[in-house]
């Protein structure tokens, strides 16, 4: 049987039983696979009966593609240990590094898009892909540095990515705003000109003025409702490329699980705006 | 294989790695025009708050006695010591209570670095291997001597350790269970075992005799040496009630005849 998924949340701790109650169709639950690397336990046992019930995508944060260095075996083999069991509808991770010489930075850090830096993450990804036996999505970070030297356009870079490694793409619109605000480039021709095809998912989410800097610098937070900026971006790619898995992605400022499932609904609702259409 | 001469992505890894962990040493050229950026400030903070968010939510007890404004000072000073390594969190902190213990700000908090194990010990074994407990059914109709050579081993979620500084199962216990703190117990020796036999982990007080059974379980002795290590750590132990209690509370996954 082949579930369509529609739209997804991100699945917390306190939400566990809201969420295996929850009979919405199409509903899919996101984790970050680095909370489930565990020998046993009731995180893996709920995360079991959730998936008994719903799809689930693992959302990587620390397989450290883009750093200078072959993926951690140990990791990788975990991570192959997670997707053998819980066998997830989607795998993403992102253009970014967080481990370098063995040391854990927990966020996504950017790096000059050299053509270096593009054999390297391409045999990472193939690498990956490979332990894995599965195509991966590569997600767009959200950028706040003004860094010169890029020999690559993102787009492109992305691009070949797919090219090189059969890979796919994971699109967060609320990284595109956030990024075009904050190095002052154009969101709505960023999205216009991305591989539609390619898109094997859709990440939506929250973002806040930064606390020193204000408006001037937007931060990637997730710690708050979509931005209605982000729902028009989000509308228009949609009638662009038509229905992708979209996911509410909240990490913090948790609400209870009837608002998100309400924001929930407002992708659903987008998503279901093409098949009208084409009906 | 990372080749030994670094190349231009390695070279801006190491300064960029560099700059996030310390922002008074003057950056590297790579990276210099990127850390006079006021949006540097949010790899940093993200990378710092980060690490001690995690360092907090595994050391619950911890925190709870010190405060928050404590605790996060404190593990700022741990994390530019001891940097995570594996990005699933739930094992950073490892080396917590040894740090507590030399870190002059916590010299006048004794049973911190003791807490700290504790609060370790709840999330080894709240991530330890499912395995189902021995039913204390199947020792009870064992004859004493055909028990007494037969190995009873640990539960893969069972941690234990005796405290002979303070009461640190006390302490500990009240604080993880968000239970009032203060200073109604007896200032004494104690020990404390956690089991996870189902899905959530449980704790109880254990005695001298009982951590010492439990070390001689685990090296592997018969029940006999376990008996003979729990009577010399504690010579009016009473093993019948101590095996009982142990079982009880699911501190074996399976016994062995020798």
């Amino acid at each position: 049987m082949t579930t369509v998924l529609t739209a997804g949340l991100g699945l917390k701790p306190q939400h566990y039983d809201a969420a295996l109650a929850c009979p919405a169709a199409g509903l899919w639950f996101e984790v970050h696979p680095e909370n489930y690397m565990v020998a046993g336990g009731p995180r893996l046992a709920w995360l079991e009966a959730i998936r008994s019930i719903h799809a689930i995508s693992l959302h990587g944060v620390g397989l450290s593609l883009a750093a200078d260095a072959d993926p951690d075996p140990a990791h990788l083999a975990r991570l192959a240990g997670l997707v053998r069991r819980i066998e997830p509808a989607l795998i993403s991770e992102h253009l970014a590094w967080s481990v370098w010489r063995g040391t854990y930075h927990p966020d996504l850090l950017p790096f000059p898009r050299s053509s270096e830096a593009l054999a390297r993450i391409a045999d990472n990804i193939s690498r990956t892909q490979e332990t894995l036996q599965r195509r991966i999505a590569i997600e767009n970070p959200s950028h706040y540095l003004k860094i010169d030297g890029h020999a690559w356009d993102e787009i492109d870079f992305l691009a070949e990515l797919t090219q090189r490694t059969g890979c796919g793409l994971l699109l967060d619109v609320n990284n595109v705003y956030v990024s075009a605000r904050n190095l002052g480039y154009s969101a709505d021709a960023y999205l216009d000109a991305f591989p539609g095809e390619q898109v094997m998912e859709i990440h939506l989410a929250g973002h806040m003025p930064d606390p020193n800097l204000g408006e001037e610098l937007l931060v990637d937070s997730h710690d708050a409702p979509v931005a209605p900026e982000v729902w028009a971006l989000y509308a228009r790619l949609i009638s662009r490329i038509g229905t992708r898995p979209t996911l509410i992605e909240r990490d913090d400022n948790l609400p209870d699980f009837r608002t998100l499932l309400a924001e929930r609904e407002r992708a659903a609702a987008v998503l279901r705006a093409p098949l009208s259409k084409a009906a | 294989m990372q080749s030994p001469i670094p190349g231009a992505l390695a070279r801006f890894q190491d300064a960029f790695a560099l700059a996030l962990r310390a922002p008074e040493a003057r950056p590297a050229a790579e990276i210099a025009a990127l850390a006079a950026q006021p949006a540097f400030a949010v790899y940093r903070n993200t990378v710092m708050k980060g690490c001690i968010d995690a360092l907090q939510a595994n050391f619950r007890a911890v925190a709870r006695i010190v405060g928050e404004k404590w605790f996060r000072a404190a593990a700022t000073v741990y994390w530019r010591e001891a940097p995570p390594t594996d990005p699933a969190m739930l094992d950073y902190g490892i080396s917590f209570a040894d740090f507590l213990e030399r870190f002059d700000p916590a010299a006048g908090l004794p049973y911190l670095p003791g807490v700290a194990r504790l609060d370790r010990f709840w999330t080894e074994a709240h991530a330890a291997m499912d395995h189902d407990a021995l039913d204390p059914a199947a020792v009870a109709g064992l004859a004493p001597e055909a028990l007494a050579a037969n190995v009873l081993t640990p539960h893969p979620a069972a941690r234990w350790a005796w405290f002979a500084d303070g009461p640190i199962y006390t302490i500990w216990s009240r604080n993880r269970a968000d239970q009032p703190f203060d200073a109604d117990f007896d200032w004494r020796p104690e020990g404390a075992l956690l089991v996870r036999p189902r899905d959530v982990v449980e704790w109880i007080a254990l005695d001298a005799a009982g951590c010492a059974f439990l070390d001689a379980c685990v090296a592997g002795g018969t029940l006999g040496k376990a008996a003979q290590a729990a009577l010399q750590a504690q010579d009016d132990a009473d093993l019948a009630q101590l095996l009982a209690t142990l079982l009880k509370a699911g501190a074996f996954r399976k016994y062995e005849t020798q």
